[in-house]
């Protein structure tokens, strides 16, 4: 019974986190949204009796991915800009 | 109680994998940030790998690992997908790394990540 | 105009994807009890406690009866950081000139210096003992890179020696191959990654033959390169924008 609630629950916030990490505007909060998939799905990997892959994706999943995704975005800009088509492609050419 | 569990399950646990899938491949088609692509390619690579390893799973069996001995009366998950998506893991990290130094070395070019636009300006 | 067609595409996709699934069933055994797939999985988990007396089903399967596929997936990750260091290539090197512009506050520098050598001791463990409980080369590997990530975000002019790296990333590689290589000339059937070395009794650390040697290089070699890739990415020094 316990396990029942448990395994719905994390099934629920792992696809209300996919849904916000497309949805959403603000790249840096996006990032961390695909880092709570990862998370979820480390502990699913637990419930389903495999032990090795959910350490492989705990460390990568969580720790790499979203550092390399935040060192990018530092690097490039950090809202996605899809407003005005016109106005963007008019303002490269000066 | 065993028989409804496990037949609400089956179809919770595929069908939220296969849901992922789509909406990771949803943000690969329609989007027009490059970042937002290779995100979406990263969520669906989370849930093929959910896919496969709940493909493995047996209804009362325990981890492969054997610390007290054989017993050959004990039920034991299959261990082959797991082998298979302990590489694919790896592989995963290994793409969405190079995509993302292709992203950078885009900005210092055109200083701009919508596609759009990078397709607009010629050179 | 699209979308519409996107999500029909991914209606028709997703509909026969889970009509295929929702067949197997989850958990039942008629799906791995059929004459194709049981013969495989017990002569696995046979094998791996009388033969090989090795406890970890996983690390024998990847290791042993499928470590060519182990060495392909290690070429993949090694092809990946080349082309990820050369296509972030810099003409100049200065030292000091990071992403990262100040040092963080006292307590993360304090408490760093504390951490880093319990984490790169938890890899150590995790990497050693992959053929007795979960872990294993990969595992340990990335979390080591992890411990050299928390010294390298918190302090703001330390570095690694990029010639050391590559060095000990090399000398795994050719360790892994070599030890491959030595299965020609002492193996009994003379065939590439072939088991050498005499299997010990189960639960012991020397046990296994030559899976706890190559698995040690695996992790060496992660580690190395793991650390390669955050410290290239994080000398990028990109365009000021807050």
């Amino acid at each position: 019974m316990i396990a029942f609630i448990l395994i719905s629950v994390l099934l629920v916030l792992m696809i209300a986190a996919a849904i916000y990490a497309v949805v959403q505007k603000d790249l840096l909060y996006a990032v961390i949204a695909t880092g709570i998939i990862s998370l979820v799905l480390s502990i699913l990997f637990y419930l389903l009796q495999a032990p090795d892959v959910a350490l492989t994706e705990a460390t990568i999943g969580v720790a790499l991915t979203t550092i390399i995704f935040v060192i990018t975005i530092r690097n490039t800009e950090r809202m996605e800009v899809e407003a005005d088509k016109e106005e963007n492609i008019k303002s490269t050419k000066k | 109680m065993d028989s409804t569990y496990f037949q609400y399950l089956d179809y919770a646990i595929y069908g939220s994998a296969v849901l992922v899938i789509l909406i990771g491949l949803y943000a690969a088609l329609v989007k027009k940030s490059l970042l937002k692509i290779v995100l979406g390619l990263s969520i669906m690579e989370a849930g093929v790998n959910l896919l496969f390893v709940a493909l493995g799973y047996l209804k009362g069996g325990t981890a492969p690992i054997f610390s007290d001995g054989y017993d050959p009366s004990q039920v034991m998950v299959d261990p082959v997908p797991q082998a298979l998506v302990l590489t694919a893991i790896v592989i995963g990290f290994g793409v969405t790394a190079v995509a993302l130094s292709l992203v950078i070395r885009l900005w210092r070019h055109h200083h701009t990540l919508y596609i759009d636009e990078i397709k607009n300006l010629k050179w | 105009m699209k979308k519409v067609l996107v999500i029909l595409l991914l209606a028709v996709v997703g509909f026969y994807i889970s009509e295929t699934f929702f067949d197997i069933g989850f958990g039942n055994s008629h799906f791995v009890n059929n004459e194709v797939i049981k013969p495989v999985k017990d002569t696995y988990l046979q094998q791996t406690v009388q033969e090989l007396k090795v406890a970890n089903t996983v690390t024998s399967i990847v290791v042993n009866f499928r470590g060519f596929d182990t060495l392909g997936e290690v070429t993949v990750l090694f092809l990946s950081v080349t082309a990820l260091g050369s296509i972030l290539y810099k003409r100049r090197h200065h030292v000091g000139d990071r992403s990262v512009l100040f040092s963080a506050s006292s307590i993360v520098t304090a408490g760093s210096k504390l951490l880093f050598p319990a984490i790169v001791l938890l890899g150590t463990y995790v990497f050693i003992h992959g053929h007795l409980s979960p872990g294993g080369g990969f595992q340990g590997g990335v979390i080591i890179a992890t411990g050299f990530l928390l010294m390298l975000l918190a302090y703001e002019n330390y570095s690694v020696s990029h010639t050391n790296l590559a060095i000990v990333e090399s000398l795994a590689g050719v360790t892994f191959a070599g030890v491959g290589l030595l299965g020609f000339v002492y193996g009994e059937q003379g065939t590439f990654l072939e088991n050498f070395l005499p299997s010990g009794v189960l639960n012991d650390l020397f046990s296994g033959g030559v899976i706890p040697i190559i698995y040690i290089a695996v992790g060496f070699k992660v580690a190395a390169e793991l650390t390669g890739v955050i410290y290239t990415v994080l000398n990028e020094k990109g365009e000021q924008n807050g």
